[in-house]
């Protein structure tokens, strides 16, 4: 089922001239009434006009979480505050929370791409959605429930926690839809097992999952576990919440709601754009939010945007499922690795302590990648032929996971620096400068 | 008759070698023979020591990575072509050795040599079928 067939499935030019016609104006919003991009844009001599095509988005300037920050609580803001009718925050785990301020139409906008995404998932009006996404500051909750009351589907607005009850409000209402965290429904899975609770006996056909990343593995559990179709939600507070983009059926990839949320990927170290099928970071464009007018956020998040058109007949882009955080990407010899496909790689060898340090260099004019493992007793032997043949082993097992050479160094156990909370994991000593 | 054999993996780094034979140093364990093999990358000490399982605790305590292995140790005659006569017999029964290193001797007419045979057992039957007195650990601790 598809909520809005025009805007789902707008033919290519009709929804790039709409684009252009709501960049230009959210780009005059924010220059007319958000002093941070009035200076920013003055600064770089550049003025609203100045776009006359989708390409002219990358004069513009990006907008990141610090910069949000920097105008926390509601330094962002292009509307006088008495506009403003609800507000949320981001969990503000890595320093103070970044703020997000809704009107009567930022809601309602919310609530159309949220009434898309659980379409997309199946959800229509004779459904019992039991929403476990907490309800509060963060986005979750209220994002699905307003979601619910667009399509005219039942809310089940149980918030997150207390499993027992969501086991026992599941089995009573006949829930057939349920959305929280993909870590959350594994959790849900398990307790349903322990409580001999048949899931034939349940009336649950789909699960709207997000607000964390997630594998394709962790998908065919909860689909075997749960007997549902386990799909895909992206979004984030800073933009509007969760229904930025949204899997369908097809199961191959997240359908971003392009007239509402303009997307690019970009080179996280030049900041170029890319082109279709590279993977690279997102960059969001708020196209029609009056409360909070964002420009080119820098999601942090690594994805890569198809544009064929899907086997469930939308022509809007879609992104890959999220794969990684630019926080830990590195980018060597041109291919994105990150430390946990390098990590899996060794989890896999028997004997070996999970423990390593990942080391970029750039001697010449090429990167060198080298892994430095601790050595144990198991991987040891008094023969150099042995060791350098357990060297290899670690050499090609990681060269599977990532598509690079590397070169492995076995150092002394416990020399590894090793820290109370996240592990120094990465030596980046290339000089980009 | 095998010999035990203990491995140090050493990083190549500043000290390390230092550090190992210092720790046997304070443990008080004397050291029979060594070898050395390195490569860019890392180095394995090998000894020979009196008392090779207090060696390997006091060393693992200090977050060193050792391992236990046998080898094979046998006199030589300290004269031209005695450590060729021995290599002979592993020629002709088709053993490939692995390394060797020799002792540290004391004694007048002899030479210790240490062998590490692909297959230990397969070194030890040849060289026994031709006579080689082989020394135990008992005799290596007397020299």
């Amino acid at each position: 089922m598809i909520w809005n067939q025009e805007a789902e499935c707008m033919p290519l030019k009709e929804k790039e001239k709409l684009q252009l016609n709501l960049l230009k104006k959210v780009v005059e919003r924010a220059y007319e009434n958000v002093p941070y991009y009035k200076n920013l844009f003055d600064n770089l001599k550049l003025k609203p006009d100045d776009i006359k095509s989708l390409k002219d988005i990358e004069k513009l300037p990006f907008t990141t979480k610090s910069d949000l920050r920097d105008a926390y609580p509601f330094g962002m803001f292009a509307v006088p505050e008495e506009e403003i009718i609800e507000v949320h925050t981001s969990s503000g785990t890595t320093g103070k929370p970044t703020v997000s301020g809704y009107t009567i139409k930022d809601l309602k906008i919310w609530g159309e791409v949220m009434g898309r995404a659980l379409t997309m998932a199946g959800a229509g009006k004779k459904d019992k959605i039991q929403n476990c996404y907490g309800y509060g500051l963060f986005t979750g909750g209220l994002g699905v429930h307003y979601g619910t009351q667009t399509i005219g589907a039942t809310v089940i607005p149980i918030s997150a926690g207390n499993t027992q009850r969501q086991i026992e409000i599941m089995e009573d209402f006949k829930t057939s839809i349920i959305t929280c965290t993909p870590s959350y429904a594994l959790y849900l899975s398990e307790v349903l097992e322990k409580n001999d609770v048949d899931i034939k006996n349940l009336n649950l056909k789909a699960g709207v999952f997000g607000a964390e990343m997630w594998t394709e593995e962790m998908r065919k559990t909860i689909e075997e576990r749960l007997n549902i179709s386990a799909l895909n939600i992206y979004g984030l507070t800073e933009i509007i919440g969760p229904g930025v983009a949204q899997e369908c059926e097809e199961k191959n990839g997240l359908h971003i709601f392009e007239d509402h949320f303009y997307p690019e990927i970009i080179d996280p170290n030049t900041k170029e754009t890319l082109g279709e099928g590279e993977r690279g970071e997102l960059v969001l464009t708020t196209l029609t939010r009056d409360g909070m007018p964002i420009i080119r956020f820098r999601t942090k998040d690594i994805t890569a945007l198809r544009k064929e058109k899907c086997g469930c007949g939308r022509t809007i882009v879609r992104m890959d499922r999220i794969t990684g955080r630019t926080d830990d990407m590195l980018k060597i010899r041109g291919v994105i690795v990150f430390p946990s496909q390098i990590e899996r790689a060794l989890l896999k060898i028997e004997g070996l302590q999970p423990q390593y340090q990942i080391i970029v260099t750039r001697p010449g004019h090429l990167d060198e990648l080298e892994v430095q493992v601790e050595a144990s007793s198991n991987l040891f032997s008094d023969e150099v032929k042995h060791v350098e043949e357990v060297k290899k082993m670690i050499e090609s097992r990681i060269n599977n996971e990532i598509g690079l050479r590397v070169n492995v160094t076995l150092v002394e156990p416990e020399s590894l620096p090793r820290s109370e909370g996240k592990a120094i994991r990465v030596l980046d000593k290339r000089d980009f400068s | 008759m095998k010999l035990k054999q203990i491995s140090i993996f050493l990083e190549n780094k500043e000290g390390r070698l230092k550090k190992a034979i210092n720790i046997l140093s304070q443990a008080n364990i004397n050291i029979r023979a060594l070898s050395i093999a390195d490569t860019s990358e890392f180095g394995i000490l090998r000894l020979i020591v009196q008392d090779s399982e207090k060696a390997q605790k006091k060393l693992e305590k200090n977050k060193f990575v050792v391992k236990v292995n046998e080898v094979i140790a046998v006199e030589v005659p300290d004269q031209p072509g005695g450590l060729d006569s021995i290599l002979e017999i592993l020629y002709d029964s088709k053993i490939n050795v692995e390394y060797l290193y020799a002792f540290v001797e004391k004694n007048e007419d002899k030479a210790i040599v240490v062998i590490k045979t692909e297959n230990i057992d397969d070194g030890i039957n040849a060289l026994e079928n031709k006579n080689i007195r082989l020394l135990s650990s008992e005799d290596v601790n007397l020299i």
